[in-house]
């Protein structure tokens, strides 16, 4: 009984981990996690942007200050965007 | 079942081999096949280390003694509720608990990014695996938790008395899932630095297994605090032994990691910093288990002394090399990408922040191996305690705590002096008042640090409730949301912020607890006679009357004691010792049961002002002729029935085990009606409440962290305007106006 259970595990194990391998297609991966990196450091900008606009709205930062911060933030994120764009035109192409 | 046990540990062995070579080859080919044939081997290693776990569990909850382990460390009279946990009493099932949490978080993250990092994640797998490769090979080697015994023992050794506590049986797997899932960043950090990928993905898709470990290791330093406190008999929570320093150590690192990453972040800074933090903090969740299962370090949890240390050194080694070499290697690309814009900012906040924990951690680091450097230098083992800690610790803790307070008050990158003036001068003024009202009070100013701590403390609380007063307001000014309604919304849109904000307020409110307890407490030694009584920090304290259980398995002496104020009652305490029988048999039979493990039941009436903790310790010394007596007629008896034929032998022992328990509830029976005086602490702590609401306080402000955020919606219909502010057009045209 404990044999056949082990065999049966195994087996299980083999067929689980062996299936990629059985599959044809591939895929480079480069350009994807170059897309990923890059909707992360969007993520974290748009973070930044909502961040600096509560630290405004709670006193935390004066109003020129708020404006040049959040001038500077949003064109960081257009840099960001646009280097999205022209990742997601590679990765199409 | 012990037989397909040990097979799961084997075929997990050969499955972690399998699962990093695949994974190697597929990043070194760029093909992903081989990298998911990788990935599943984890979750191939999750399940069959699933049913290893189960295998064990099966066997402690029916107390199968045919498992060594199982009779090492449970019995037949153990309670169900701890024959479950006894599993991680043992060194072999600690380690499988680890390699088992370790497979499961594995499994967790690589799911939640297969499609994501496809270049460092081939790389956090085989380091990933190769954990486990090293905790698998070791209850396959050293530890094995699926050894058998053909001539099984007719009882179990049981569980060991000092872990019969509700406590333990969450303190083990809280911490261990701590440690493992400190492993996660660590992992991608290494597939970060390997490949050069340390753009903001692997922070983001690793920064919340991060918030978990902080949170499990910190939960699991409470527990231990508690049980220490509640059981172990001394009257404090925290001893700094080396192996609470063990769990410490890593949590602190990962408080400065949780917070220096949104640095990075924000601003791409810090990399080097953040790199060496994770990669230390991994390192130190390895220390932290190497610590408890050596025994390299003389410990109040002895129960953890083996001799693992050799494997463990050769990995924390090969972490500490890779880890500094690895670093040493991408320095180029790890430089900044921009700098501090002024030093009165958030980020430079977080930055003194983080100076403070790792100095800390240093600190910890440093006296907690000091016997083992001094031993090392100069051949002599020197024991330092509590004492050598305070010093530098207790400093560090205050101006932690006065960061904790400034960090929400300061907006990133830049204030100027009116917007610091508006954010201070309620807090300041806050902790002002207190200062001036315990200076009044008097008594408070003999204890600078704590004084210094209460009016720290205040300044933080007052600082966070003035951050959520401003939001609420703020989000009610667009909104005009009702206050519970706006109050839940700014919280559950910006997670991170105030569940660290609320984090930092139990910070304070525990560490408030802590300086009061500890530079206020009054203590008592006394010994007392039934109706004898003590004064403690004005409560009078009565020795009512003694009480005493025994059975086969412990002989326990206690005592009733009646606390009063000014005359009025305020609460009657019961304090008991109990005695567990060793398992050497040359001890005696009655004698056993006085050279085993031992455990106290603390009498405890816990406040939010006050704690009143008493514990006792029995004089065993009048009733040791009588124990010594009772040995000489059991072994004579047992000689005696040595030498009958076996089935009148067994009888006859039989009749002695009878009677053994008699004599045990003579000496029990002794202790009531002819009571001797005894020995009692009894001790009288202000706010140790409040260092377990502060932890509660933290936990929950962890949890809102932890809890996914909503996302942003999809690129091209984001919107990119403040939280509290109106909708802001399309996502493009929004940021092109600028």
């Amino acid at each position: 009984m404990e044999f056949v259970i082990v065999l049966a595990v195994l087996s299980a194990v083999v067929v689980v981990v062996s299936a990629p391998l059985r599959r044809a297609d591939e895929q480079p991966v480069n350009a994807a996690d170059e897309l990923h990196d890059l909707e992360a450091a969007r993520e974290a900008k748009y973070r930044e942007i909502r961040d600096a606009d509560l630290d405004h709205r709670t006193g935390k930062l004066s109003d020129e200050d708020f404006e040049a911060i959040d001038r500077s933030l949003r064109t960081e994120a257009i840099e960001i965007l646009h280097a999205l764009d022209s990742a997601e035109g590679t990765q199409a192409g | 079942m012990a037989l397909v046990g040990r097979a799961m540990l084997i075929l997990g062995l050969g499955i972690c081999a399998y699962g990093i070579i695949a994974s190697l080859y597929g990043a070194a080919q760029g093909g992903p096949r081989w990298v998911d044939s990788g990935r599943r081997a984890v979750y191939a290693l999750a399940a069959v280390m699933t049913l290893a776990f189960v295998i064990l569990e099966a066997a402690f909850l029916r107390s199968d003694l045919t498992f060594n382990v199982v009779a090492g460390h449970s019995s037949t009279t153990t309670p169900t509720f701890y024959k479950a946990t006894a599993a991680w009493s043992s060194q072999e099932g600690s380690l499988l608990l680890w390699v088992w949490l370790l497979s499961l978080w594995s499994s967790l993250v690589l799911f939640l990014t297969r499609r994501r990092a496809r270049e460092i994640a081939p790389y956090a797998t085989a380091v990933l695996l190769g954990f486990a490769t090293f905790f698998t090979s070791l209850t396959v080697f050293f530890a094995n938790p699926f050894a058998t015994t053909a001539n099984p023992p007719s009882e179990g050794a049981g569980l060991n008395p000092l872990l019969r506590h509700a406590s333990m049986m969450f303190h083990p797997p809280m911490l261990y899932s701590g440690y493992t899932l400190l492993t996660v960043p660590f992992a991608f950090a290494i597939g970060a630095l390997i490949t050069g990928r340390l753009g903001a993905e692997w922070i983001q898709l690793t920064r919340r297994f991060a918030l978990a470990a902080w949170l499990f290791l910190g939960i699991g330093i409470l527990l231990g605090a508690r049980w220490s406190y509640t059981e172990l008999g001394w009257g404090g929570y925290w001893a700094w032994d080396p192996v609470e320093n063990a769990a410490l150590m890593p949590w602190l690192a990962c408080t400065a990691f949780i917070h220096s990453i949104m640095i990075q972040e924000k601003r791409g800074m810090l990399k080097v910093w953040n790199a060496s933090l994770i990669l230390a903090s991994g390192t130190l969740a390895v220390l932290g288990t190497f610590l408890v299962r050596s025994g390299i370090l003389d410990s109040i949890h002895a129960f953890g002394a083996s001799t693992l240390g050799v494997p463990f050194v050769i990995l924390i080694a090969a972490m500490v090399l890779g880890s500094v070499g690895l670093i040493v290697w991408r320095r180029a690309e790890l430089r900044s990408d921009s700098q501090l814009d002024s030093l009165l900012s958030r980020e430079a906040v977080f930055l003194f922040q983080n100076l403070v924990l790792v100095a800390m951690v240093f600190v910890i680091f440093w006296i907690t191996f000091f016997p083992l450097i001094s031993e090392a230098l100069t051949g002599t083992k020197v024991s330092v305690g509590p004492p050598a800690f305070r010093p530098f610790i207790v400093p560090l803790a205050l101006v932690l705590v006065l960061l904790s307070g400034v960090g929400p008050l300061i907006a990133w990158r830049r204030v100027t002096a009116a917007n610091l003036r508006r954010n201070f001068t309620l807090p300041v003024a806050s902790a002002l008042v207190t200062l001036v009202v315990l200076l009044l009070v008097g008594g408070v100013s003999e204890r600078p640090f704590a004084l210094i701590m209460f009016c720290l403390g205040t300044f933080v609380v007052v600082s966070v409730g003035q951050e959520f007063w401003r939001g609420v307001r703020a989000r009610r000014a667009t909104t005009h949301d009702a206050v519970p309604r706006a109050f839940v919304q700014l919280v559950r849109r910006n997670r991170r912020r105030y569940g660290g904000y609320i984090a930092h307020a139990g910070l304070a409110v525990l560490l408030i607890g802590v300086a009061a307890s500890s530079s206020f407490q009054h203590s008592h030694d006394v010994i007392l006679r039934p109706g004898q009584h003590a004064s403690v920090d004005g409560y009078t304290i009565r020795y009512v009357r003694p009480v005493a259980s025994a059975t086969a398995e412990k002989i326990s002496f206690g005592a009733v004691l009646d606390v009063s104020k000014g005359g009025r009652h305020v609460q009657t305490l019961t304090t008991t010792r109990g005695f567990y029988p060793a398992q050497d048999p040359t001890l005696g039979v009655v004698g056993r049961f006085f050279n085993g493990e031992e455990e106290s039941q603390v009498g405890l009436r816990a406040g939010l002002t006050k704690d009143i903790w008493t514990v006792i310790s029995p004089d065993l010394t009048p009733i040791q002729p009588l124990v010594n007596q009772g040995d000489q007629v059991f072994l004579k008896a047992m000689q005696a029935a040595a030498s009958l034929p076996p089935a009148q032998a067994r009888a006859q022992i039989t009749n002695l085990f009878t009677a053994r328990d008699a004599a045990i509830g003579a000496l029990a029976e002794r202790w009531v009606k002819h009571p001797w005086p005894s020995e009692f602490l009894l001790i009288i702590s202000p706010l140790v409440t409040w260092i377990w609401l502060g932890a509660m306080i933290i936990a929950i402000g962890g949890v809102i962290a932890l809890w996914p955020p909503r996302a942003f919606p999809r690129r091209r219909a984001a919107r990119v305007a403040g939280t509290t502010g109106p909708p802001a057009p399309a996502e493009v045209p929004e940021l092109a106006k600028v």
